[in-house]
């Protein structure tokens, strides 16, 4: 059995989430050995991949390059998880939303309290532009799992990694089968 | 004083003439849902969350101010009644800014404990983000509208218990927010008597202690009903 291909992908968030990905400590181990790690912050990696089983993904999206990046990796991964709150629900990272779009948000930042000639850092190709509002994650691809937490604890995010690796063993199982058919059925299309 | 037997969710419960299904389900150790029920204020019937089918009655119905009549049957946990709880508190948490990992409330909150404890893992519905300034013009106290659910306790506990007055209810829809005295700031109230009976009922972290920050807000919420029942029934249980 090949192993299984994982991602993890980094939006508009504090990192935080993938701290708690390493606090699972020695149980990294034990993964390493079931998965290939194949597109993360935590390593060197600039393209995401095809064909991924698992990703899971951190942060809402806030800027052009979180929405294109979450868009490619929906496209490329049979199975996608909400990977913490920022995700789920937009959480600190939407906290800029009921201040308005984002002129409203950049012109304080950047203009109001700027010293010597203060301006707005011309967005591209620099910089991603910022959306308006920032949205979970949901609102833009389907979504498979969602893992809540700020940060989820260790504990939480290995039960679910857990959860599916052993549901792959089984779903490997029934694919051997000839008269059971079907592999995976999960949710994947981009609405 | 006359004993009726009903059944709810299968089970026979006896309860008193007079008492709500509410009543009859928690004495007989069965959990129905609530949100601005709480125990020494009056009752409003307005989170719709105690919603129970009863048989005969084509209309769901609120438990906390529905009284028990012989012979019910009464279901508090169908599929339809479980889908509506689930959307009413997905709608909650997406009318205001609830940030529980910022919120003065995290791990001590009713509305996080309902949604907990309902499976919900997200939200279905837009959020609405909408703009709400936070009160500390208080000197103990703090007001937060972005984490108000509007169950009026804070309303009832200062009108009912402390007599003052000072809480009401302003604006329409979505758009209501609780207020004190005429929209004045908190502070500057003039009928606010700092009892802090407000605070120990909010569910969530629109009222808080000044100076707690994120998780540590601590509240008795039983106090209330102990104050309710010393008043009332001279029992004094501190």
């Amino acid at each position: 059995m090949a192993a299984l291909k994982l991602a993890t992908a980094w939006l508009g968030g504090c990192s935080g989430c993938h701290m708690s990905f390493l606090d699972m400590d020695e149980w990294l181990l034990e993964l390493a050995g079931r998965v290939e790690l194949v597109y993360s912050p935590l390593m060197d990696s600039k393209v995401y991949p095809s064909a991924v089983d698992l990703c899971l993904v951190e942060g809402a999206v806030a800027n052009e390059d979180n929405r294109e990046l979450l868009l490619t990796i929906r496209k490329h991964t049979r199975v996608l998880i909400a990977f913490g709150d920022c995700a789920v629900t937009g959480n600190v990272t939407a906290m800029r939303n009921p201040f308005g779009g984002a002129r409203e948000v950049l012109r304080p930042v950047y203009l109001d309290n700027g010293d010597d000639n203060p301006c707005v850092p011309s967005a591209r190709p620099s910089l991603p532009l910022l959306l308006d509002r920032v949205e979970p994650i949901m609102s833009v691809v389907a979504v498979d799992h969602y893992l809540p937490g700020c940060p989820p604890p260790a504990a939480r995010i290995r039960r679910i990694l857990e959860e599916l690796l052993d549901d792959r063993a089984s779903q490997e199982q029934l694919l051997d089968n000839p008269r059971r058919g079907h592999s995976w059925n999960v949710s994947s299309s981009i609405p | 004083m006359a004993v009726l037997t009903l059944t709810i969710d299968e089970r026979p419960v006896s309860a008193r003439e007079g008492d709500t299904i509410l009543q009859a389900a928690r004495e007989a150790g069965l959990t129905i849902p609530t949100l601005c029920q709480l125990d020494g204020l009056s009752l409003v019937g307005a989170c719709r969350l105690c919603l129970v089918e009863v048989e005969g009655s084509r209309r769901l119905l609120a438990a906390c101010v529905t009284r028990a009549t012989e012979g019910m049957i009464v279901r508090t946990a169908t599929p339809r009644l479980i889908e509506y709880r689930r959307m009413i508190v997905e709608l909650l948490l997406a009318e205001r800014n609830h940030l529980c990992a910022v919120c003065v409330a995290n791990g001590q909150c009713e509305l996080q404990q309902l949604a907990t404890n309902l499976g919900i893992d997200h939200v279905r519905f837009r959020y609405q983000f909408p703009q709400y300034a936070v009160d500390i013009s208080h000197r103990q106290f703090g007001h937060d509208p972005n984490r108000c659910v509007l169950c009026t306790r804070c309303v009832r506990a200062c009108d009912e218990i402390e007599g003052a007055h000072t809480w009401d209810v302003a604006g329409r829809g979505s758009h209501c927010t609780v207020i004190t005295d005429l929209a004045t700031p908190w502070g500057e109230s003039t009928t606010c008597t700092s009892c802090g009976k407000c605070v120990q009922a909010c569910p969530t972290g629109a009222l808080f202690h000044r100076g707690s920050t994120v998780a540590e807000m601590r509240r008795d919420r039983s106090r209330l009903s102990l104050l309710v029942l010393a008043r009332e029934k001279k029992q004094w249980l501190l």
